[in-house]
């Protein structure tokens, strides 16, 4: 359901005003299928509020936001689960679809938590939990796949794994993917485009260029932007999603 | 058999569990037990309004309801005000407003006993007819709207984003709210419905590790308090509503023993 140019979403000078303040203000971006847009900015930079502009969760905003899809999965940055509440992880995974068992299950291993499936969402560590959002977006075969901060909590190895599987939904599902980084100097190198924000777009355009533009290195210091690491993957080995490492076959 | 006062009262009583069950997760999971009660309190000012213009009186409890419910929602957008003192401003004013209507008709004679704490055992056959015929509806609009509504439990935004339109299948449970209140004031009155709603819900939560585990819970603890309470009612002499909401307040003790623990000790 997209238009001719595959936009799933298109965002025209778009702000938000809450009380007397701009969270963000000018921001135009279009978001395509297939594609990777990766967030990045300090904090307080309206990174968070772009990706809730953009899946349509502020009622008066500035400028124009147009979708083209309905099949959105959202991976929000943090999400209070009351006690009150009794959920399982397999509720939780069907909280906004059908999903069949095995549907389910699938989507559980890809992100390494299958073990998960029958447990209470409160008694989760905050990586397990992360993974498990992961799960559920994923399951969800979106059009468009918006990632808040999607590898907080998660250690290091896990971090590497879900980019490379980030990297594997982009390429099955064909999906376009908004993805805000936690972390200002990395950017997955299967981006497309990045835009940097501080309050307003600073920057943007391809990691490299943004990386060796003018205003990104006045934003966060010559020295420090330099680290700007696209990471690669050009591994001999698959850093499996629960740490372990395994050789590649060829 | 409908002859029968007793036979009335059990048949009124089951109808309003099945209903009060499933709902009552939804306060309690939503934390809207005084929302719950502010709505009751406002109930009031719709029984003397169907007192003075001869409508039904589930009906203008109904609409009273619904409407508090409605100048709340404006309130909260409007004012600087917490939710809470929102709430105890718009039950206590709207109770007192029915109180001084109630003292302008002196000339009927009003059981304001009967109205606070409802009287199970003097239902009729029309009565029966309401609760459930409102309560079956009340079930169905709620089996549709099931799932929108859950995932906007869960977390608002994640639903929003997602496409569940949870400011729509919020303001519907608040109707079904007002609704439930409605059809069943005068069984167990305006203070002691709030208490059918939470109490079952809240025995079940202690019992149930999944959201329809905690609903089929809720929906036998309403029906136990019914049955055991309305016997005692009629075996002890007590009155009938407060010893329903009693059962189900030493069915919650019972159940704190089986407590599924908290999210630390899960395992």
């Amino acid at each position: 359901m997209t238009n001719k140019n595959n936009t799933l979403v298109k965002l025209e000078n778009a702000g938000v005003l809450v009380n007397d303040k701009w969270l963000v203000r000018g921001v135009s971006l279009e978001i395509k299928k297939g594609k990777i847009i990766t967030l990045i900015g300090p904090n307080g930079s309206g990174k968070s509020t772009t990706a809730k502009i953009t899946l349509g969760l502020y009622k008066n905003i500035e400028g124009k936001v147009e979708k083209f899809t309905n099949k959105i999965a959202y991976v929000p940055q943090k999400i209070n689960i009351d006690w009150t509440l009794p959920i399982r992880v397999n509720d939780f995974m069907n909280l906004t679809s059908n999903l069949k068992k095995e549907e389910i299950e699938t989507a559980l291993e890809t992100t390494g938590t299958p073990h998960l499936k029958n447990k209470d969402l409160k008694s989760l560590s905050g990586g397990e939990f992360q993974r498990v959002l992961m799960a559920r977006a994923i399951a969800k075969k979106p059009e468009l796949l918006v990632l808040d901060e999607p590898v907080q909590g998660v250690d290091f190895n896990g971090e590497i794994a879900l980019y490379e599987l980030i990297k594997k939904i982009s390429d099955t599902l064909n999906c376009g993917i908004l993805l805000i980084s936690h972390n200002l100097h990395v950017v997955m190198s299967k981006t497309d485009h990045v835009v940097c924000l501080n309050g307003h777009v600073c920057c943007s355009g391809t990691p490299i260029d943004v990386a060796n533009n003018e205003k990104y290195q006045e934003l966060f210091g010559k020295d420090i932007s330099k680290i700007l690491s696209v990471y690669e993957h050009s591994h001999d080995h698959i850093h499996k999603i629960d740490g372990t490492i395994e050789k590649k076959e060829n | 058999m409908l002859d029968d006062f007793f036979v009335r009262a059990l048949l009124v009583g089951i109808g309003m569990a099945l209903v009060t069950g499933p709902l009552g997760c939804f306060v309690v999971w939503r934390r809207l037990s005084f929302f719950g009660d502010t709505l009751a309190h406002s109930a009031l000012l719709g029984v003397t309004l169907s007192y003075t213009t001869e409508i039904n009186m589930a009906l203008s409890v109904f609409v009273i309801s619904s409407i508090v419910a409605l100048i709340l929602l404006k309130l909260q957008k409007k004012t600087n005000l917490p939710a809470d003192a929102l709430l105890g401003l718009l039950a206590h004013s709207s109770l007192a407003i029915g109180l001084v209507v109630i003292g302008l008709l002196a000339t009927i004679r009003f059981d304001l006993m009967g109205l606070l704490f409802g009287d199970i055992l003097a239902v009729n056959v029309n009565d029966i007819a309401v609760v459930w015929i409102g309560g079956a509806i009340i079930l169905m609009v709620l089996k549709i709207i099931w799932k929108p509504l859950f995932a906007s439990t869960v977390n608002y935004e994640l639903a929003e984003a997602e496409g569940m339109k949870p400011e729509k299948y919020n303001a519907i449970f608040t109707i079904l709210l007002a609704a439930i209140i409605a059809i069943s004031i005068k069984m167990v009155g305006l203070l002691l419905i709030t208490g059918m709603l939470i109490i079952p819900a809240a025995m079940a939560r202690n019992l149930s590790d999944n959201p329809n585990q905690m609903v089929i819970f809720s929906i036998i603890g309403g029906l136990l308090s019914v049955f055991i309470g309305l016997f005692a009612s009629l075996e002890i002499n007590t009155p009938s509503g407060p010893s329903i909401i009693t059962t189900g307040l030493i069915l919650f003790i019972l159940s704190l023993t089986k407590i599924k623990k908290k999210s630390q000790l899960n395992n």
